[in-house]
């Protein structure tokens, strides 16, 4: 079982970022909303590890609303 | 009703009723399918029952559909499960579609060799009607009707109960009581109990149509379809042509408006086409609850079926899970009642049953959540899993519209004797300790399947001659008899001797020449080891009756 990696990773930054707003354009926030949710759902199947999804959800998670 | 007249079952005065309180055995309350499978399970193994039930027909009304593989497998058992076989309609597939398409489409028994498939759809009221007539052939079974249990007190070694009748009122005690008294049980209130968990916030019209039609004995489950936007839809096919349709509706909906026929119709008419014809059998608008005891046995009163869990529907887990209590607890309480087990031996029901709710109560959970879900963005991940379905099999995992019934492998049961052999497969479907026995084509005295020669008392089944004659007959003989069923090898006098048809009794039991597997009377593997050794099966049978 892994470990969340979250030193850098992605080779081109700025490229990413770019493709990630790109996806979105031309959305109402709804269509955003589902485009976003697909995404989380396809990167945590290519993802897979149970551990590693849970430090994902953690840190996703930290810092925002109530912590638990 | 078109198709089904409820058969009236006259009450019939007892004479308990002109003695003094009368001391029976075992007493159980409510003759729905619970109460029935669990007298009929007693009666099998010789032990007298009462049975009483307020009412003096069988349910009415749109109630349990289908019947899984291994509720089916117990009712063979309790020998009615060909009846419901035969009136009722096999189905191994479903669909699931999001929006007008076809998300994706399961096979829940992909492979061959099992006598019953995934799934048998039968109205519930024919289903009781089965188990009273089989419970009607068994001499052990008093069953009363019109007999209202409105007074349950635990007395030390015995439960006193006042029973109202049309004659009015009499006294009876038991040494067991039994309370199959469904989802409100009356016996769990006058004991005091609860059953804790949550109501969920949607409400579900049920209809049953009798309609013919072209539809394949299938499943169907529709998200968001167009002829009923935002809500989902549940098809299944019945006996006698009556199909059932489940139209979610919704929180604010009005229970009494929408069970009114001009309302039901146009959303009938809005699935089905104008031009179908059908009629309302039934229709009623229902919300759904998961809750149960925190424990099922109280002293000598014993929760089964709905008085102990209850479930939403999507799953089918309410009546499937109720017969694997009884077939659970029969056995046991049989022992008990016979003295050749202690009673701690009934604190393993509550144990391995309560254990069997939970995974139930948490997949009939989760679905619910799934099919209602309770905030704007779980529906979005809803709706993107459906989405991803159609096209990517990873999503169609997380598609959940009810994860139909299967029963619990009792790994962690006090009565398992744990694997001393490290060969023995212990993925998914394996036999391990706590399994329900696989069923495999056979060819053998009692019929043509593997579990017509297991269950009702404790089986060994062994592969090749793995026993020698002197101690199957020690093992017939014993005080908690354990007969032997041979797969294959030479003649061994007192063995039940059976043959691996297609050779899969011994690729699922991953049996080879000297392996031998321990069979609890309910069909569940107790141990097994790679080679017979008397001392280490009687241990066994000692330890899964709480013997040592
Ligand atoms: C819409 C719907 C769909 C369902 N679909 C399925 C399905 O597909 N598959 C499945 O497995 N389950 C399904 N279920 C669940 C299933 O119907 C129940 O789990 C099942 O009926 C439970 O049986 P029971 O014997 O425990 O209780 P019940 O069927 O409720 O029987 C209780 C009996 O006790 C009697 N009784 C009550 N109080 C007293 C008293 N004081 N004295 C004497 N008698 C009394 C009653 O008359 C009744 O006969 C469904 C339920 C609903 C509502």
């Amino acid at each position: 079982m892994g470990t969340l990696n979250t030193e850098p990773n992605l080779p081109s930054p700025d490229d990413f970022y770019e493709q990630l707003i790109g996806a979105h354009r031309d959305l109402s926030d709804e269509e955003s909303a589902l485009v976003n949710a697909k995404l989380v759902l396809l990167l945590a199947n290519h993802v897979g590890d149970p551990e590693v999804l849970a430090q994902a959800l953690a840190a996703a998670r930290e810092g925002v609303g109530p912590q638990r | 009703m078109k198709t089904y007249t409820n058969p009236i079952y006259p009450y019939v005065r007892s004479p308990d009723q002109d003695a003094g309180p009368v001391r029976h055995p075992v007493v159980v309350v409510g003759a729905g399918p619970i109460g029935l499978a669990a007298a009929i399970d007693l009666a099998q193994h010789g032990v007298p029952v009462v049975v009483l039930d307020e009412d003096e027909t069988v349910s009415v009304g749109s109630r349990a559909i289908c019947y899984a593989k291994r509720a089916l497998e117990i009712l063979d058992r309790l020998g009615v499960g060909q009846r419901i076989v035969d009136k009722g309609v096999g189905w191994n597939v479903g669909r699931v579609f999001f929006r007008d398409a076809l998300a994706y489409r399961f096979n829940l028994l992909p492979e061959a060799g099992h006598r019953r498939p995934a799934f048998v759809n039968l109205q519930q009221y024919w289903l009781e009607e089965f188990l009273v007539d089989r419970a009607s052939e068994l001499e052990d079974i008093d069953l009363r009707w019109s007999s209202k249990v409105t007074r349950a007190t635990p007395r030390g070694e015995r439960v006193e109960l006042t029973v109202d009748t049309p004659d009015g009122p009499y006294t009876l005690h038991a040494d067991w009581l039994i309370a199959c008294d469904g989802s409100r049980s009356p016996v769990r209130n006058m004991l005091g109990l609860e059953s804790e968990g949550q109501v969920f916030r949607d409400r579900f019209l049920i209809a049953d149509i009798h309609m013919q039609s072209s539809f394949p004995t299938e499943r169907w489950f529709w998200f968001d379809p167009p002829f009923h936007p935002n809500q989902s839809v549940l098809l299944h096919r019945q006996a006698d042509d009556v199909w059932r349709i489940d139209f979610q509706l919704g929180w604010d909906a009005d229970p009494e408006e929408e069970k009114k026929p001009e309302r039901i119709l146009p959303r009938l008419r809005a699935m089905l086409g104008p031009d179908a014809r059908f009629e309302i059998e039934w229709a009623s608008v229902y919300t759904f609850q998961c809750r149960r005891m925190k424990s099922f046995r109280h002293g000598r009163v014993i929760f089964a079926g709905d008085a102990a869990h209850l479930v939403s529907p999507f799953g089918a887990r309410g009546a499937n899970s109720g017969f694997q209590d009884t077939d659970n607890l029969a056995w046991k309480l049989a022992l008990v009642l016979a003295g050749k087990a202690p009673q701690r031996l009934l604190d393993s029901y509550d144990a391995e049953r309560t254990f069997a709710a939970d995974e139930n109560l948490l997949n009939s959970t989760r679905a619910t959540d799934f099919i209602t879900p309770k905030s704007r963005v779980s529906r979005t991940f809803r709706d993107a899993v459906l989405e991803l379905a159609k096209k990517h099999a990873f999503a169609r995992g997380l598609v959940n519209s009810g994860r139909l019934s299967v029963p619990a492998v009792l790994a962690g049961s006090p009565l398992n004797t744990p694997d001393a052999d490290a060969d023995f497969p212990r993925g998914p479907g394996a036999m391990i300790p706590g399994a329900p026995a696989a069923d495999a084509p056979v060819r053998g005295p009692r019929g043509e399947w593997l579990l017509d020669h297991l269950g009702g008392e404790f089986a060994l089944l062994a592969f090749g001659d793995a026993v020698p004659a002197g101690e199957v007959a020690a093992l017939a003989g014993a005080a908690i008899p354990c007969r032997v069923v041979q797969v294959g090898g030479g003649a061994t006098p007192g063995a039940v001797r059976i043959e691996d048809a297609e050779g899969l009794a011994a690729r699922r039991y991953d049996g080879r020449v000297g392996t031998v597997v321990l069979l609890r009377p309910d069909q569940h593997v107790a141990a097994r080891w790679r080679a017979f050794d008397a001392m280490r099966v009687r241990a066994a049978i000692a330890h899964a009756t709480c013997n040592d």
